[in-house]
């Protein structure tokens, strides 16, 4: 089996929790009938796992760097009511411009609240853990003070695209169209690596395996854009269109290409799993390891609000109660994903897998009746089984 | 002392430095030099103050008193970088490797080779990190797996290759050999003997008389913090240095043994 992988380059855990989550699905789709994988149900989950997701994949780069992030989910309602706020309450609601300010005040206030939270941890050396547990109980209530615990309804109809709802998505055309550029860019880089592995005469994966992950990675893409678009809602006109990939999909999509980008070919992001690694060797290496602790919480700030944006578009509104409990599911999601808490180790693709294993759980227990405080058990007892398969696999790994 | 650098003038000078963490002097009014092409073994029981000597070389942390000249020239490290930007490289006794990354991360950690749009250049690092690595040890070729998954020899061999990558001609050595095998010792001697006949001055810490015995032009012997002396090697015995190193004094027996510096100077 090991042989296998090192032949294929399959990462081994990445495809072991592909098949976990593909078993899942089955066992949820027998267990409501079929209704789980209908398309309807599956365009839902899509976009359940984009608030989730989007800050998985700055928790991973957190818990690679040996930190953690307690308040996200307090940080989600602080920055998700700024934004509402300024949005109805500052700027005048029908100007097409108040909007995109609203949203950059939004993402500028995570920015400086993970300053805050960075520069503590960084520079005066308080553990993250208390910084951010502080922080859990202090944006929750920055939040309520925003609009003094009122719920701010209702958002600009551009901004609600944002959240996918009734008209938030991209058509079958547009989504068949990105469909074909990312599999064109899958077989590209494909091919470029393989072409500069050649020129410096390095090791080369056999053909058919890189062919097989092309294949492989082609098909989930298609299989996607295909279910997606076998979505069909009502237009405007009352006319029957298929949904197509749902924008907050889209800017989930740009978030893991981006963050996978920068972890694979920017000196930030090797920086980042260097220090994760060893932290002494960082420093010893002439690494800013300061600075790159207080980067690392901006940027979770950033997407902490971006998960803000998702949600307030998507509840076409407001309310300082939303991201309750998004910090155990994000963690839960980064750490499913095969984000080792002992640091060093992490993926982005992962922790989107991670992230899609726990909605569809929740999603499926929805569907199942079953009630709000029995999922709640489940989530939890799906985190520990995580991380004790996170201490199975390392020790394992380690003979 | 002039400040124009001649064939004469140490790479490294290290001039009356002292560092103390809290009440304790781990380092008191040290003197010692390095020359081109030399090899200085540093010696001492552990808490002598070899590390941390060589901490303020490499740039981990300034002195509190006294002055680094390299190359003739006062310097002053902010940091491990700066060190590294004035041709001393480390080599650290924990060696200093992210377990988690491959040898090519490594030994480009904090000094990556980047494309023209500003990228990690991960291919060529990949090709310079072979050649470099080929030419300390044939046998080392599986460079893709992580650190944490070699073998000793494997991982001493990143480290240095990381050193010598950026043409030190300065390199300080940590208790190279100390989790080595037989083979692998004799690679590392081997390899420091090269260096030096390419004229790079190398300070050496190690326990090991017979390997010190065998490569360093001179031993500098520190106790509690204070240089005992610095011999040349070819004028006194294993016992001698021994002696030095237990009971803190300079060997008595020779007429011309004068403590610290004078001996040390050509």
């Amino acid at each position: 089996m090991n042989a296998l992988f090192q032949k294929t380059g399959f990462d081994p855990r990445f495809t072991s929790m592909v098949l976990v989550l593909l078993a899942v699905w089955a066992g949820l789709s027998a267990l409501t009938g079929g209704v789980f994988l209908t398309p309807r149900n599956l365009y839902n989950l899509s976009i359940q796992t984009c608030v989730t997701g989007v800050m998985a994949c700055g928790m991973v780069y957190l818990i690679v760097a040996r930190q953690i992030d307690l308040s996200v989910g307090s940080l989600l309602a602080f920055t998700g009511m700024l934004i509402a706020y300024t949005q109805v309450q500052v700027f005048p609601p029908e100007a097409g411009w108040g909007w995109p300010l609203s949203l950059a005040i939004g993402i500028a206030a995570g920015v400086a609240v993970g300053a805050f939270q960075g520069w503590w941890v960084a520079y005066r050396q308080v553990p993250a853990f208390v910084v951010t547990l502080a922080g859990y109980l202090m944006y929750r209530g920055a939040a309520f003070l925003v609009a003094d615990g009122q719920t701010i309804a209702p958002l600009h109809p551009s901004y609600q695209l944002l959240g996918g709802g009734m008209s938030g998505s991209i058509g079958a055309t547009a989504s068949w169209l990105l469909a074909a550029a990312a599999c064109a860019a899958v077989v590209w880089q494909r091919w470029q690596a393989r072409r500069t592995r050649a020129r410096y005469e390095a090791a080369q994966l056999p053909l058919w395996a890189d062919g097989l992950r092309v294949v492989l990675q082609c098909a989930a893409i298609v299989g996607f854009v295909a279910v997606m678009n076998s979505y069909t809602g009502l237009d405007a006109a009352q006319q029957r269109v298929a949904k197509g990939i749902a924008v907050p999909v889209l800017i989930l999509i740009g978030v893991v290409a981006a963050l996978t980008f920068v972890s694979q070919r920017t000196r930030f992001g090797r920086y980042v799993f260097a220090f994760g690694g060893n932290p002494e060797a960082a420093l010893l290496s002439g690494i800013p390891t300061l600075r790159v602790q207080l980067y690392l919480f901006m940027l979770m700030g950033a997407l902490a609000a971006l998960a803000g944006m998702i949600t307030t578009a998507r509840l076409n509104s407001g309310a300082n109660s939303i991201g309750q409990m998004a910090e155990l599911y994000v963690i839960a999601a980064a750490v499913i994903g095969g984000t080792s808490l002992s640091g060093g180790v992490g993926s982005i693709p992962g922790c989107i897998v991670g992230a899609l294993l726990i909605q569809s759980l929740d999603n499926g227990m929805v569907l199942l009746d079953v009630t709000s405080a029995k999922r709640q058990i489940l989530i939890g007892l799906v985190l520990i089984a995580a991380v004790w398969f996170d201490v199975v696999y390392n020790r394992k790994a380690a003979r | 002392m002039s400040a124009q650098p001649n064939a004469n003038t140490p790479l490294v000078d290290v001039r009356g430095v002292s560092k103390h963490f809290g009440g304790v002097m781990a380092v008191d009014g040290v003197d010692c030099t390095l020359h081109a092409g030399e090899v200085v073994g540093l010696l001492g029981h552990n808490g002598a103050g070899k590390s941390t000597l060589i901490k303020m070389l490499s740039g981990v942390y300034p002195p509190d008193s006294g002055e680094i000249r390299v190359h003739g020239q006062p310097v002053r490290f902010e940091s491990p970088r700066d060190a590294r930007a004035a041709g001393i490289e480390t080599i650290h006794q924990t060696l200093a490797l992210a377990d988690n990354l491959d040898a090519a991360a490594n030994l480009f950690l904090g000094r990556e080779l980047m494309t023209r749009f500003n990228t990690l250049d991960i291919p060529r690092m990949e090709h310079e990190a072979r050649k470099v690595i080929g030419r300390l040890n044939p046998n080392f070729t599986q460079l893709h797996k992580p650190v944490r998954a070699m073998s000793g020899g494997q991982r001493q061999t990143v480290a240095i290759a990381r050193a010598l990558y950026f043409n030190a001609r300065i390199l300080i050595m940590d208790e190279p050999c100390a989790a080595l095998g037989p083979a692998e010792t004799r690679m590392v001697i081997e390899t420091i003997q090269r260096l030096k006949a390419e004229g790079i001055g190398i300070f050496l810490i190690s326990h090991d008389m017979p390997d010190v015995f065998e490569v360093c032009d001179r031993v500098t012997v520190m106790k509690n913090g204070r240089v005992i002396g610095t011999e040349r090697v070819a004028d006194v015995t294993p016992d001698d240095v021994l002696e030095m190193i237990i009971l803190g004094r300079a060997p008595e027996h020779r007429p011309h043994a004068a403590p610290a510096l004078a001996t040390g100077r050509r």
